[in-house]
């Protein structure tokens, strides 16, 4: 058994150490906005908050979870809109949306640690794939939310 | 704007609109899921008593924005509020279907094969051309639905007027639709659309009124916010990897190594582990199911040994391969030789050659291949469930009819969106192997996904291919004067396996047509030979076809025969377009916007190319340095295009900085090479994508040029991006790099 906080609620489940975290979340949990993408912590769309830190969870095992507080794209504002995904409408950002969640979980987590990035900052720590070529977007994207978050503070 | 092979990949549904009667297009009133505090206005649309308009889209949300675009038509028509609008899927029916209009259009059904062969020429000529608008003329969703969904769109105005009139004994000429309501001329709201439902009854809705002309659009030409976009950042949107069904088992599959391969028989070592149910033989290879897809994958990985039967080339590689490409390049016999003007020999001749190569690519869509599919007893008949994100549920639908054995009608296509396409999501392989998982587990919804692994070791390839240009310049006078350009390219056909693959159609052995287009300069004299070389390897509609490797080989080559003339490749362009205005707007428009001509810094250089694709024409200009001689790096693409009118600017952009970013993808990085019959590349490790760090600064120029003819948008970006980019570093560092993916050093 291993026992975490799931978006702000307890969680026990009975499943092999090893099974990844991402898995745990979709198979166990019934928890579907992190998508896997390839299995090896590459592309980031199972990117996941764990204790405020962001993991691409595919690669992190279940057994490494214990105790821990996880935060996915469905607990990030929980029934409302967090200032990133706000300004992830307004400059229009998904095409298929598939990788969008663990892009919005990446740029949350990177605003936390440098409320202004610069484009070069974002290149840097952004490093997931979007197929359909929203990086344009994504990097207008996070500068509005970080005046979003910075007009709020 | 969707593609077969783009992001935007409706293109196989809008075909139907071509083959449908006009009034046949609207469809029965009753016909889209009317619900009871709903009313049908056609086929396409319906109203709500909350005021919602819904609008019929059976297509395939892909990221092209195809929701977006196709309600923006009808809410044109209808004067309705864009916030009162929504999309939602219809049923199965002939008025939404494509492909399906096509194979019943054909004189034997499918699964009669004996007749295949004596109707092959006829074929040849007739579906032949039919198919090849499907495989190649992909980006079709909005230039199909421009006019039928603006017919809907007036049409159900027309019925809420009349309506309204019925309803407030208001005569029908003093009444207007305003904002999403019915107001009198004069001033002042008679109904809401939702008022309206009880009252639209038996109202007759033929004939159709005339629609709006282009200087009345209000919503037409503005760029709205997409209708799929909330869900998809709220981590809500449906893709076909979260459907999720009562006593769901998940299947994990392993298929052939080899192309055409497929499993004898298998052994677990031990036992099943919990979490795995089943191990069986499905199409191709062999699947785990269980209630886990992560613990049935690890079993394929691990805990099994297979029998596997090698396909027909199970020692072949990149470098044979090659070699086979280079000696049918010598003698092979061209399927498709083309000339076009008149050949001359002048007494004094320089020729210039130049040979290009591109590989073999996968999709690599972010969602990975999935299909869910059911497969439950009802009376003393079978029915199938399929939930997938596809390209076309008419093929799925006959896919699994077929693999069940059970009559088109029992079977059931869901289409969830879709985690890219890009023409992958046309192919029918998961569903083949989804409903053979079912069938092991009746009664049980089963969910086939394959990793990352399998999907980057078993795609339907962009086809490798070769190229070999040869120009002839007089040398006769003083300056020298181009006489000729010849191209002889050797590649596989997906047009040609699509048809052979999916529905048993004999292989024509025809060259895939936006592979063959004619250049748009004005050449002297212009010679083209196809060779088609016959392959195991599985080739398909990769984002913009046949165009992503010519565009390479064809603005490589035009920007080395204006090296060879001493002129600048875009004034050389521009010299060869003086009869073609619409080309040569865009390639200005580009050279402006990219200050092409302005100096730059030494180790830096920027490139052109120009291609017109799918009914669009698209210029791009890059900018690139190169340092140590070794590192590319692309630092801004400026793109142009013009594709007729405009549904919505802003989804005309993202698709074209989505096509520039999926091309360049492939330009840097994108390769896929064989060993031993089989793939080499397995994940974004070692078929990496073009990420945030690599992503050069877009901009977007939407030009246009008076044409009302609509072009595509979801596949024209790709094209021009390679070959921009690889004049860039001709003209930052002189080197000509001829082979795809670009290297330097």
């Amino acid at each position: 058994m291993i026992s975490f906080t799931i978006n702000g609620q307890p969680a026990r489940v009975d499943v092999e150490a090893d099974k990844p975290l991402l898995w745990v979340l979709r198979e166990d949990l019934n928890i579907v906005g992190p998508k896997y993408g390839c299995g090896v912590a590459s592309c980031g769309a199972c990117t996941v908050h764990v204790d405020g830190a962001p993991v691409r969870s595919c690669s992190m095992a279940a057994s490494d979870v214990e105790g821990k507080t996880v935060v996915t794209i469905e607990g990030l504002a929980l029934g409302q809109l967090h200032a990133v995904q706000k300004a992830w409408i307004e400059e229009q950002v998904p095409q298929c949306g598939y990788c969008q969640p663990g892009f919005i979980m990446s740029a949350v987590a990177l605003l936390k640690a440098n409320p202004k990035p610069s484009d070069k900052d974002i290149d840097e720590v952004l490093s997931n794939i979007c197929r359909c070529g929203t990086y344009g977007a994504i990097r207008r994207a996070v500068h509005r939310a970080a005046a979003l978050l910075g007009g709020a503070s | 704007m969707a593609i077969i092979g783009g992001v935007a990949g409706g293109g196989f549904l809008g075909v139907g609109f071509w083959f449908a009667r006009e009034r046949d297009r609207l469809g029965d009133r009753t016909l889209f899921n009317v619900k009871p505090n709903e009313a049908g206005l056609s086929g396409w649309v319906k109203i709500t008593r909350d005021n919602g308009v819904v609008v019929a889209v059976p297509r395939a949300e892909m990221g092209q924005g195809v929701q977006t675009a196709l309600a923006m038509l009808v809410a044109e028509e209808m004067d309705a509020r864009w916030n009162q609008m929504r999309v939602e899927d219809p049923p199965e029916h002939g008025v939404y279907r494509n492909v399906d209009i096509l194979i019943d259009g054909l004189p034997f059904s499918p699964e009669e094969e004996g007749t295949v062969v004596d109707i092959a020429h006829w074929m040849a000529g007739k579906v032949g051309g039919v198919l090849g608008v499907l495989a190649t003329g992909g980006s079709t969703s909005v230039r199909d639905a421009w006019h039928p969904m603006r017919v809907a769109g007036a049409v159900a105005r027309d019925l809420l007027l009349r309506a309204a009139s019925r309803k407030a004994s208001v005569p029908v000429g003093e009444l207007v639709v305003v904002d999403g309501e019915v107001r009198r001329k004069s001033g002042g709201r008679v109904a809401t659309f939702g008022e309206l439902v009880d009252h639209v009854g038996d109202l007759s809705s033929m004939p159709a009124p005339p629609l709006k002309k282009p200087s009345e659009f209000k919503l037409i030409g503005k760029p709205l916010p997409r209708l799929d976009i909330p869900a998809k950042v709220l981590g809500s949107a449906t893709f076909g990897i979260d459907v999720r069904r009562p006593n769901l088992l998940y299947a994990a599959v392993l298929n052939a190594p080899t192309f055409g391969g497929s499993a004898i028989g298998f052994k677990v070592k031990g036992n099943l582990p919990k979490g795995v149910e089943t191990v069986i033989i499905v199409p191709g290879g062999i699947a785990a199911i269980g209630t886990s897809w992560w613990r049935a994958n690890k079993l394929l990985q691990e805990g099994i040994e297979v029998q596997w039967q090698p396909g027909p080339e199970p020692t072949l590689d990149s470098a044979a391969l090659w070699r086979r490409y280079e000696g049918l390049m010598q003698d092979g016999k061209p399927a498709l030789t083309r000339t076009l003007g008149e050949e001359k020999k002048p007494a004094t001749v320089r020729p210039i050659e130049a040979t290009y190569r591109a590989p073999y690519l996968a999709h690599t869509t972010m969602e990975p291949m999935n299909c869910t599919a059911q497969v439950t007893r009802q009376g003393d008949k079978n029915a199938v469930d399929v939930w997938m994100p596809n390209q076309s549920p008419t093929l799925m639908r006959l896919i699994a009819g077929k693999t069940a054995d059970v009559p088109q009608a029992q079977v059931t296509v869901r289409t969830t969106f879709l985690g890219g396409g890009f023409g992958r999501r046309a192919e029918v392989d998961l569903v083949r192997q989804a409903v053979t998982c079912a069938m092991a587990m009746p009664e049980r919804p089963v969910q086939a996904l394959w990793s990352r692994e399998q999907d980057i070791r078993h795609d339907y390839y962009r086809p490798m291919a070769l190229a070999r240009w040869r120009a002839e310049l007089d040398t006769s006078g003083g300056t020298p004067k181009l006489v000729s350009v010849a191209k002889r390219q050797v590649a596989q056909s997906p047009t040609d396996q699509f048809p052979a693959r999916v529905i048993g159609l004999p292989a024509q052995g025809k060259p895939e047509g936006n592979a063959v287009e004619n250049p748009p300069y004005a050449f002297p004299f212009y010679k083209l030979e196809a060779v088609v070389p016959d392959g195991s390897v599985p080739v398909g509609f990769w984002r913009s076809v046949g165009h992503s490797h010519s565009a390479f080989f064809d603005e490589s080559f035009v920007d080395e025969l204006a090296a060879a003339l001493k002129k600048d490749p875009f004034e050389f362009r521009r010299e060869l377009l003086a009869k073609n205005p619409r080309h040569l707007k865009v390639l200005e428009t580009a050279a402006k916007e990219a200050g092409w001509g302005t100096s730059l810094p030494a180790g830096s250089g920027r490139g052109i190319a120009l291609r017109a694709s799918f009914g669009s024409i698209v210029a791009q200009v890059a900018e690139v340095t190169v340092t140590d001689g070794k590192t590319l790096q692309v630092k801004r693409v400026t793109c142009a295009i013009d594709c007729g009118p405009v549904v919505n600017p802003a989804i005309v952009r993202a698709q074209m900085e989505s096509g520039i970013i999926y091309g360049l993808s492939a330009a840097l990085y994108g390769e896929i090479t064989l060993a031993n019959g089989a793939v080499e590349q397995s994940n974004f490790t070692d078929y990496d994508a073009v990420r945030l760090a690599d992503a050069p600064a877009m901009t977007v120029h939407l030009v246009d040029t008076g044409s009302s003819a609509v072009g595509g948008v979801g596949e024209p970006g790709t094209p021009p991006i390679a070959p921009a980019v690889a004049n860039a570093v001709f003209a930052a560092t002189g080197k000509r790099l001829r082979s795809l993916p670009l290297r330097l050093g």
